[in-house]
């Protein structure tokens, strides 16, 4: 039996297979704990109850009020993002109704969904082009700890904060508007409280 | 609606044409032997009176002994579906006949197979993973993985 002409591929690209698949097995043994909560300074500092200069206010209100985010959704969280970014729930009320396209120009990463090792490298990517400063909400329970999936971790990464740094994060599976609109409130609360300008140690 | 060929049926036909090839058939499926499964698959599609153009999609099934793969196939001329399907008992080096020369569009879904079962398509064209990553260790929708 004699099988017709098989399609010839353009590309066998195994290589190019082989590289991207070295990455990302050295992302995975290279992100094995977790990244520690950057947000111990919160409590210090409240703690100290250390007031603010002017222009640290003038900064962090310019920074919190024109959150821009990075289009980075890899997975279903993404639908919420997009129920809130609509015209019911209005996420223009908060200054950040613009997506951006290029990670350049963007200072908040919503990691909504869901993310899988082998787009592990291109997110660390993204987050890395982003300028500093920036900012990462984990959007439901999939970012936060890899969700109904953490218990079969071959494919998932069992959380964002094993790749990149998280400020804020929103349980739910996946959250409501209300409650991603809640968490950029608690974001915006922290950029609040930062310190630009250090004056001796930090 | 679609009307489910009787895998009797279509056994019974098979028979005088390929001997020895039907390991078991039923009212709605049919399971050959792998090494018949290219030419079944080629007379399914080439009769005219059966015409099977259109491959609705390829699954797999581990059952401990054996592997099972199983291909739904439709005639969208005739309006009629069979399912067929082929047992692979090796589990070190599952190899069973690709199908791409006669759907293309079990191509994605062989390299699937492969991906989550470990089951290799000889003549397949592109013959590798699709979802998980070159060096990924084993082949996770089997019942044995870890």
């Amino acid at each position: 039996m004699e099988v017709g002409d098989i399609r010839p591929y353009i590309y066998p690209d195994i290589e190019l297979d082989r590289e991207e698949g070295q990455g990302i097995e050295d992302l995975k043994a290279n992100s094995q704990p977790a990244i520690p909560d950057p947000d111990k300074w919160l409590d210090e500092e409240l703690s100290q109850n250390i007031l603010l200069t002017s222009a640290d206010a003038l900064i962090n209100w310019g920074r919190r009020s024109s959150l821009w985010t990075a289009i980075c959704f890899p997975a279903c969280c993404a639908f919420e993002f997009i129920a809130a970014n609509g015209p019911r729930f209005d996420l223009a009320r908060f200054g950040m109704e613009i997506l951006r396209a290029s990670p350049r120009q963007a200072d908040l990463m919503i990691t909504a969904g869901t993310l899988t090792w082998k787009m592990a490298p291109n997110v660390q990517r993204i987050y890395n082009q982003m300028a500093e400063p920036k900012w990462v909400i984990a959007m439901g329970s999939c970012g936060i700890s890899g969700g109904i999936f953490a218990s079969a971790p071959y494919a998932v990464v069992p959380g964002y904060n094993h790749i990149i740094p998280v400020d804020v994060y929103i349980p739910g599976c996946p959250p409501r508007p209300e409650a991603l609109i809640y968490g950029i409130q608690m974001l915006q609360k922290k950029i609040a409280k930062r310190r630009n300008l250090t004056l001796g140690k930090d | 609606m679609t009307a489910v060929l009787s895998g009797k049926e279509i056994a019974r036909q098979l028979t005088e044409k390929f001997p020895e090839s039907i390991i078991e058939s039923g009212q709605d499926y049919l399971v050959v032997k792998n090494e018949s499964l290219l030419a079944v698959a080629a007379f399914l599609k080439d009769t005219p009176e059966l015409n099977f153009d259109y491959l609705n999609f390829i699954t797999a099934v581990d059952y401990y002994h054996y592997f099972e793969v199983v291909y739904r196939l439709s005639s969208l001329e005739h309006n009629h579906s069979l399912v067929l399907k082929t047992h692979c008992a090796d589990r070190e080096d599952p190899t069973l006949p690709s199908v791409t020369g006669l759907w293309q569009g079990a191509d994605f879904q062989e390299r699937e197979i492969y991906d989550l079962m470990g089951i290799n398509f000889e003549g397949h064209p592109n013959m590798k993973r699709i979802f998980l990553w070159e060096g990924f260790a084993g082949h996770p929708m089997r019942k044995d993985f870890r």
